[in-house]
Formats: structure tokens, sequence, C-alpha cells
């Protein structure tokens, strides 16, 4: 009779265990997803500006053809990118050809001084950090769930639902790499 | 981090209790003074409790309203929207709504009651002086208040002890121009054992306050290591918010709707004069710890 109360009360346990285990997983997933989502819509706002700030420069320096096809292809491939790791290198293309486009803008102190240009730049390092900020979220969040996937005892039941590692989302910082340009 | 979110939970329950406790006794001492009894306990009790759910409700109105906050939007301050916005994100919480303060003096402010109905306030004088850098570092420190939940409890605070404040202090000046008779002047058979009573109130009335204070005191100084240290994280750069504290630090001005019972809520204490604090009354009841302090730490992270 004991016995059966034993097996009873380790039986409860376990499953308690399960359904705890399971739920901080169920958790840690959708944040995952909606780190994601923060940066596609962070994203979403670079690509929209990128043509914007194409025409605004090619106004002043309309020879400078090569730039402008180089963002312009950057921008078109990485609209198209899926997958974590495909999408983090088209952003970088991305972050490149934007950086070329602002240092030809540099020499052009017309250009600097359009306040048209002012206000796209302003956009852009702000979506810049936001994309950082964004992308720090999720790396935080598929670590946490990452290490809930392989941890004991959550790792059983994530193998039993089928929970998946996420991958990190690599790109280089645009805003505080090693490369700081200060536009203030 | 979330152990500190539900101790902060814990903590704000205490402190809800404690101050129904010190507004019961305040209404308990008027009673007595003016010869109701009990009646004046009942009362307090009723209005303690009404003062924290408005504070509840609306405490971060009160002390957005008492900072004289304007609402901006984000086509008159894109800068400072951009930043709220990228920190809010970092953070993984919804946008704060984002007010301004008429002051000269580089300073800011959380509010409100959960992430999901949170303020933040930085005074004129902050978006004048500070860098990009610098301001991420400011809205980083306020945005782990907002994380951590401080700003319920810090809002909750600033209204009670606004309300413990203001009631004593009307009684005690009552008490003051009025002399000592009250309505007790009827029946004064009341003998020594009326008069220690009366007696306790009094002390009691003087003493609200300070206890306040010091419940508001409880509060402050290691949160503001703790956002330090979480501001810096969620920007990964503190060096940002180093800079902004040194000009913090040196800026020449004053804060004018400085007031002692919002002291607390601000990224750094808003002092009427300028300069660094030295008298050990000013250290001992001060809400924050010393700058040099909280620049020392950050540097060693």
């Amino acid at each position: 009779m004991t016995v059966a109360w034993v097996v009873l009360g380790i039986f409860l346990f376990v499953l308690l265990l399960g359904v705890y285990g399971f739920n901080r997983l169920v958790a840690l997933r959708n944040r995952v997803d909606n780190g994601w989502s923060q940066i596609d819509v962070q994203l979403r706002r670079r690509y929209d500006l990128i043509p914007n700030l194409v025409e605004t420069v090619k106004g002043y320096a309309a020879h400078e053809r090569e730039v402008f096809e180089h963002v312009t292809t950057a921008r078109a491939t990485a609209i198209d990118a899926s997958g974590v790791g495909d999408q983090a290198q088209a952003e970088n293309q991305v972050t490149a050809g934007l950086r070329r486009l602002l240092a030809v803008a540099e020499s052009y102190p017309e250009l600097k001084a359009n306040e048209n240009f002012l206000a796209l730049q302003e956009e852009l390092t702000a979506t810049e950090s936001k994309i950082a900020y964004a992308r720090q979220f999720y790396n935080d969040q598929v670590m946490r769930l990452n290490t809930q996937i392989q941890r004991f005892p959550s790792n059983i039941v994530a193998r039993l639902f089928g929970f998946e590692p996420r991958e990190f989302f690599d790109i280089e910082d645009p805003v505080r790499g090693p490369v700081r340009v200060d536009l203030a | 981090m979330y152990e500190q979110i539900a101790s902060n939970k814990r903590r704000t329950f205490l402190l809800m209790g404690l101050a129904v406790l010190l507004l019961a006794a305040v209404g308990y001492a008027i009673g007595l003074w003016l010869g109701t009894g009990p009646f004046g306990l009942g009362i307090a009790l009723a209005v303690a409790i009404l003062l924290q759910l408005g504070a509840y409700r609306y405490g971060d109105r009160v002390v957005l309203a008492s900072a004289r906050a304007r609402e901006v939007t984000p086509e008159e301050e894109p800068r400072l929207h951009n930043v709220v916005e990228g920190l809010a994100i970092a953070a993984g919480i919804p946008k704060p709504r984002v007010w301004v303060v008429p002051e000269k003096a580089p300073n800011a402010f959380a509010t409100g009651r959960d992430p999901e109905h949170s303020h933040i306030a930085v005074t004129r004088g902050l978006l004048d002086t500070m860098n990009r850098v610098e301001l991420e570092g400011v809205i980083g420190h306020e945005m782990s208040h907002i994380l951590d939940r401080d700003i319920l409890y810090g809002t909750i605070v600033a209204t009670v002890i606004g309300a413990v404040v203001l009631l004593s202090e009307f009684f005690l000046r009552a008490l003051w121009w009025g002399g000592f008779r009250g309505r007790r002047g009827e029946d004064q058979g009341g003998g020594a054992a009326e008069a220690i009573v009366f007696a306790i109130g009094l002390v009691l009335l003087v003493l609200a306050p300070l206890f306040g204070q010091l419940i508001q005191l409880a509060v402050s100084r290691q949160r503001e290591y703790l956002a330090d240290a979480q501001g810096a994280m969620l920007t990964r750069y503190p060096p940002g918010l180093i800079s902004a504290l040194e000009k913090i630090r040196d800026a020449p001005h004053a804060m004018r709707s400085a007031n002692n019972a919002t002291g607390h809520l601000w990224l750094e204490q808003p002092s009427r004069f300028p300069g660094e604090k030295t008298g050990l009354m000013e250290r001992l009841f001060s809400t924050h710890p010393p700058i040099e302090d909280r620049i020392r730490r950050l540097r060693e992270m």
C-alpha cells in the first residue's frame, strides 16, 4: 500500500516537473519568435529608407553609379533572404553598402547640409541602433532557449516535444562596432 | 533579475501596508486632538486605503504633473523617441510614453505601474547637453527601473509620502496657530492618562514625515547602483552613462521643481543648489549614492 503511494507520488512529481519544463520552453520559444519579429520590423524600416537615401544622394552625386547599384542590389538580396544565417550575411552587405554611400556623401558639402538628407541620416542611425538592440534581445533569448533545451531535465521534455535550438543572429554591429563613425 | 522583480513586488506590498499603518497612526493622533477618539482612526484608515488605490492607478499622473512634464511626439523630439524605442526593444518591453520637463538642470525619471503603463520623462536641460551615447546611457538606466518594477514602488512612495507630509504639516500648523485647546476644552477631566496619549499623538505627528522619509530612503540607494549596472548592460556601453553622470555632476543649474516627495525618482537627486553635496545631513538623507561612487562602480565594469 505504502509502495503504491510512493510510486504515485514520484509519478506526480515527475509529471509536474514535465509540465513546468514544457511551459517554460514554450514561453522561451515565444520570446525568441517575438525577438525575431522585432528584428524584422527594424530591418524592414531600413529597407524603406534606402531608396529615399539613394535618391537624395543621387541628386548631388549622380555619377557615383556603382555605389548606388551596390546598395540597391544588397537591399534586394536582403529582402529575399530567408533563414537566420542567410539574413545576417545579406544584412552585412546592406550595411557595407550604406557605409560606402555615406562615405560618398561626406565629400559633398551641399548634400551634407541638405535638410532632407540630415533627417534621413538621423532616421538611419536610429534604425541601425534599433537593429542592434533588437539583435541583442533576440540573441539573449536564443541563448536562454538553447540553454534550457540542453539542460537536464528539460532536455528530455525538449526532445519529446521537438524543441530545436535556434541560431544566433550574427551581424556586424553597425553602431557600436570597431569602426565608429561619429555623425554628431 | 526575476527574483529582483518578485522581491520588489513583495516590498511594494509591505510598503503599502506600512504606509496604511503610518497614515492610520496620524489619523488616530488627529482624532485624539479633535476629541473624536477612534472615529479619526476609522477615517484615516479609509483615506489611507483610498490613497493607496489612487496611488496605484493615478500615481504616475500625479508625479508627472508635479514635475510639470509635457508629453512630446516623435516629430517634436525624434532623437529622444528613437533612443527610448531602441532601449525598449533591447529590454523587450513596450515603448514607454515620453515626456519632457521644462528644467535647465539635466535629469530624468521613470514612473508608472508596470512596463505596459510606463513613462519616461527627461528635462529640457538633459536633451540640450547630452549627445546620443549619453542619452542612451540615461534612458538605459530609466528603462532598468521600469524593467525591475522600481517605478511602481517609487511612484507609490512618492504619492504616499506627499500625503503624509501634507497631512501632518497641515495639522501641526493648525495645532500651532490654534493653540492646544481644540475641541477638548469641554471635558478637561480626562487627567494624566489622556495627556500622555495626547503627547504621544503629538510626537507621532512630528515624526510621521521622518518615518516616511526613512521608507523612501530604503527604496533608493541600492536600486540606483543596480539600475546603473543593468542600464549599462542594456546599452552594452558603460562610458555613455559615465559621461552623462559627469555632465550632471558638473551642471551649474538647480532644479526649480525639486521637492522631497519625488526626489528618489530622478536619475540624480534634484537639488536646489548646484554642486556636490557635502553636509552630513544631506548625505544622511540623500536618496541617491554619491555620484562619484556611481561613476567609480561603472568604471569597474
